[in-house]
């Protein structure tokens, strides 16, 4: 320690000697504790710290190339939101609200990876209680389950790919690989991959469609979500009438945007 | 080698809900306080905006407020006899994380143990007789009296503006409150708040089958409201985006929204965020604190000296800096002796969803919040014969509709398909016509479940993780077969077409979300062989070491326990201001 970095007591050598402390460290030594990656922080005195860009604001998916999925995977996944959400005369299809986008770029961000999650070892199999105690991340279960599904298919309907299958043959090999009555080669179960892809699917389904599911608000129209509007106070004491007022999202409405 | 800082006088641990009102009372004491808070700062204009707070993929599903299982997890089994595995993910309760605590994303009820609870197995040795208890369950008495808890309740209520009404007012029974609560000297601070379709409905039924229906103590708030402390909060607009969301409408009761514009402009309060304590240093005696080491992000060890040091962190976390620091003999499951980690208890969370005819009934769900709704006393506790029954406790039941965003707010009826377009029509038909009623119930503590420390699994840090042993007492499972039954009779007499009833049922599972009311570890009490803390939250071992937080309690109630939590901080701060500052050492000999 330098006698610069000693603390004096009397003054607020705790900020000064930590502030400098904290602005000479670039990377950070453990995990990252705040989305934006703070620095620990000493107040006092100061009133309520407006901290601005303290927090980031959600950004807006857009669409374009995939950039987690190879297109194949693509292709897949787009397959099997196709059917687990069918196009029908309530909505639009899985695949056509986005739920593909939707997990390609959730799987490109933390939760793919699984950095906020406690994924130290020892990895040992557990009870059902227990909880998910593999030590394999969505961005791997995805990359192994898509492959060993795909195998699946060529090896057992007549080296016919997953896209090629017809929608029931589709919704039939689903329906097994939920009651996990299919096996797959590799580390992944079809029954854990389909819970996965049906709980993404759903996610980005209902989801704000700024993460690039839901897109135009299709499922809120459907089961009548108004959105993010975060005041009902007059309604509240309009008992069992509809709400007719249309959804919002946070990135505002479809036909707010500029065209084109 | 850790730093050695300047002295303090106070240090508290965590700066949530107690651990804000702790430190603005000491402050107002002249002490010279400071807060280290293992996560961010966090306040309503910047963290929770009101552009971007209704999302429920970033706050509910992904679980952006909560403390993340890298930084700190804990492992879990069903009994001694199992391995602990690590809970990679939070499910079954989700601690909190930053400045606010679990105070920011929590629903709101807020309620006061009934006199009952806090003599409860006097009680039901006197009501009952001693053979009532079984062998294995160690419920006990608090140490103290609803009647001393009353005027803390009543600090805590103020101070949070709870929207309600009166059950009781000095014995007066009053129409439309609870009947069943302990008298209160005053009315709550606020109205009730209005009710939706839902409520009315439910209350309406139980109303007509015998039952008081009242208004759930709400710290949403009915009206603008300023608090004792000068604080202005706003109506609740019902946004339905609360329970695991921060409140963008300064209206839901919060360390933020209550203390922390009063607090944080003190000159003798300092905070420093993302600091996590390592532990509570000892001196040679081992029975004084001299101050804590704690960590931070660029991962220096600092000793920060203190005369008095306040465990305020979330109640698994206070337990756990117990025994990592040496405060207290660690509970030994095989004997049955040591106090620290004994009598972990949870809450019983049973529920029942009635699914109505969708052209009839348009309950709009998403119109709500934690705590808008209305509910029944008549299942909870003691307010019922046990006699003929063959177990102990109950629950509140509620209709409270918190909000529909519809990731996980969409039930189907029993039966339904999961996927396709047959589960689209389900869902899409039982969206708005569904309704569900809740039975939060008393959880016993039982010899068997308890916590310590892992061996083998460890944090971030190396310092091994909480380790929770726990399953659902028989007792706790008959009572919720028989509450949820009766819950199931009225959403039935409401005129739901069917019916999906969820008592809880052994054994206890980490994965789906069951409630954040995880209790005990370290209980308060009168009697050091059986408790962690006297009935001033005082260590009977490290006299200057407090604890404030649900980890006190000896078991668990049919309540949420926010109020009591609250009103224990202004217990604790109450008995350092007037006693333990006069005279420092222990307020009550062993």
């Amino acid at each position: 320690m330098t006698p610069s970095d000693a603390p004096k007591t009397g003054q607020p050598s705790v900020f000064h000697t930590s502030r400098r402390r904290f602005l000479a460290t670039t990377a950070m030594g453990l995990v990252a504790l705040s989305a934006s990656g703070a620095s620990a922080k000493i107040l006092f005195g100061t009133g309520l710290p407006w901290d601005s860009g303290s927090i980031e604001p959600p950004r807006q998916v857009l669409p374009g190339p995939w950039t987690f999925f190879t297109p194949r995977e693509g292709e897949m996944v787009e397959a099997i939101a196709e059917r687990l959400i069918p196009a029908d005369d309530l909505s639009v299809s899985g695949k056509d609200a986005g739920c593909a986008v939707f997990i390609d770029r959730q799987l490109s961000g933390h939760y793919g990876t699984s950095d906020r999650l406690y994924m130290k070892g020892p990895f040992q199999p557990g009870l059902p209680t227990q909880g998910d105690q593999s030590d394999l991340t969505p961005v791997v279960k995805y990359r192994q389950g898509l492959k060993a599904l795909d195998d699946h298919c060529r090896r057992t309907m007549g080296g016919k790919s997953f896209t090629d299958l017809s929608p029931e043959q589709k919704d039939q090999l689903l329906a097994a690989m939920e009651k996990d009555e299919v096996t797959f080669d590799g580390p992944v179960g079809a029954g854990s991959f389909f819970s996965l892809i049906l709980q993404n699917t759903m996610e980005g389904f209902f989801a704000d469609p700024i993460y690039g599911g839901n897109r135009d608000m299709v499922s809120w129209k459907m089961i009548g979500f108004p959105g993010t509007r975060y005041d009902y106070r007059d309604h509240v004491l309009k008992h069992n009438q509809k709400y007719t007022a249309p959804p919002v999202s946070i990135g505002g409405r479809g036909d707010w945007a500029r065209k084109g | 080698m850790a730093r050695k800082l300047p002295r303090k006088d106070v240090v508290v641990i965590g700066l949530g809900w107690t651990g804000s009102i702790i430190a603005n009372e000491l402050c107002d004491e002249g002490l010279d306080v400071v807060a280290l808070e293992r996560g961010p700062w966090r306040d309503t204009a910047t963290d929770f905006n009101i552009g971007y707070a209704p999302d429920e993929l970033r706050y509910n599903a992904r679980q952006e407020l909560m403390l993340r299982p890298a930084q700190t997890a804990v492992t879990a089994r069903n009994n001694a006899d199992q391995t602990a595995l690590p809970m990679r993910q939070y499910g079954s309760f989700h601690p909190g994380n930053g400045v606010g605590g679990a105070g920011v994303h929590w629903a709101g009820i807020t309620w006061r143990f009934s006199p009952a609870d806090f003599r409860l197995k006097s009680h039901y040795t006197e009501r009952y007789g001693a053979q009532s208890i079984p062998e294995d369950m160690t419920i006990q008495d608090w140490g103290l009296t609803y009647e001393e808890m009353e005027p803390y309740y009543d600090r805590f209520e103020y101070l949070a503006g709870v929207s309600g009404k009166a059950g009781n007012l000095d014995g007066r029974m009053q129409e439309g409150g609870n009947p069943f609560e302990g008298a209160r000297k005053r009315e709550y601070p606020n109205p009730p708040m209005m009710q939706t379709f839902g409520p009315t409905l439910f209350a309406e039924t139980a109303a007509k089958m015998g039952y008081k229906p009242f208004p759930i103590p709400s710290s949403l708030l009915s009206r603008t409201y300023t608090n004792p402390l000068g604080v202005t909060m706003g109506q609740c607009t019902f946004c339905g985006f609360c329970t695991n969301y921060g409140c963008a409408n300064y209206s839901k009761a919060s360390a933020q929204t209550t203390v922390l514009p009063v607090l944080m402009r003190k000159p003798n309060f300092e905070l420093r965020t993302l600091c996590e304590v390592l532990k509570v240093n000892l001196d040679s005696t081992g029975k004084k604190a001299t101050g804590v080491t704690y960590v931070d992000t660029s991962g220096d060890e600092f000793e920060q000296p203190a005369d008095l040091v306040i465990l305020c962190a979330f109640m698994l976390d206070n337990v756990r800096l117990m025994l990592l620091s040496g405060i207290g003999k660690p509970y030994d499951v095989r004997s049955g002796t040591g106090v620290v980690g004994r009598n972990f208890c949870y809450q019983m969370a049973n529920q029942v969803v009635g699914f109505f005819d969708p052209a009839k009934y348009n309950f709009n769900n998403f119109i709500g919040g934690g705590a808008t709704g209305m509910a029944i006393d008549e299942l909870n506790n003691d307010n019922f014969d046990h006699g003929p029954l063959g177990f102990l406790g109950g629950g509140s039941t509620r209709c409270a509709p918190i909000g529909a965003e519809p990731i996980s707010k969409r039930p189907t009826p029993p039966g339904s398909p999961t996927w396709g377009s047959g589960w689209k029509k389900a869902m899409r038909d039982s969206y708005l016509s569904n309704l569900s009623v809740g039975c939060e119930a008393s959880s016993y503590a039982n010899r068997g479940n308890f916590l310590d420390l892992d061996p083998t699994y460890t944090d971030r840090l190396g310092r091994p993780l909480m380790r929770i042993t726990f399953d659902f007492p028989e007792n706790d499972v008959k009572m919720s077969a028989y509450v949820t039954k009766k819950v199931a009779e009225i959403v039935r007499a409401m005129g739901a077409q069917a019916i999906d009833e969820n008592p809880r049922t052994g054994p206890w599972s980490v994965v789906p979300y069951q409630s954040t009311h995880v209790v005990g570890g370290t209980a308060m009490g009168a009697d050091p062989s059986t408790s962690v803390v006297n009935p001033y939250l005082q260590s009977w071992d490290v006299p200057n070491v407090f604890t404030v937080g649900a980890n006190v309690f000896p078991q668990n109630s049919g309540y949420n326990p926010t109020g009591t939590v609250g009103a224990l901080a202004y217990r604790a701060a109450d008995a350092i201001r007037s006693r333990y500052l006069k005279s420092p050492g222990p307020l009550v000999q062993a």
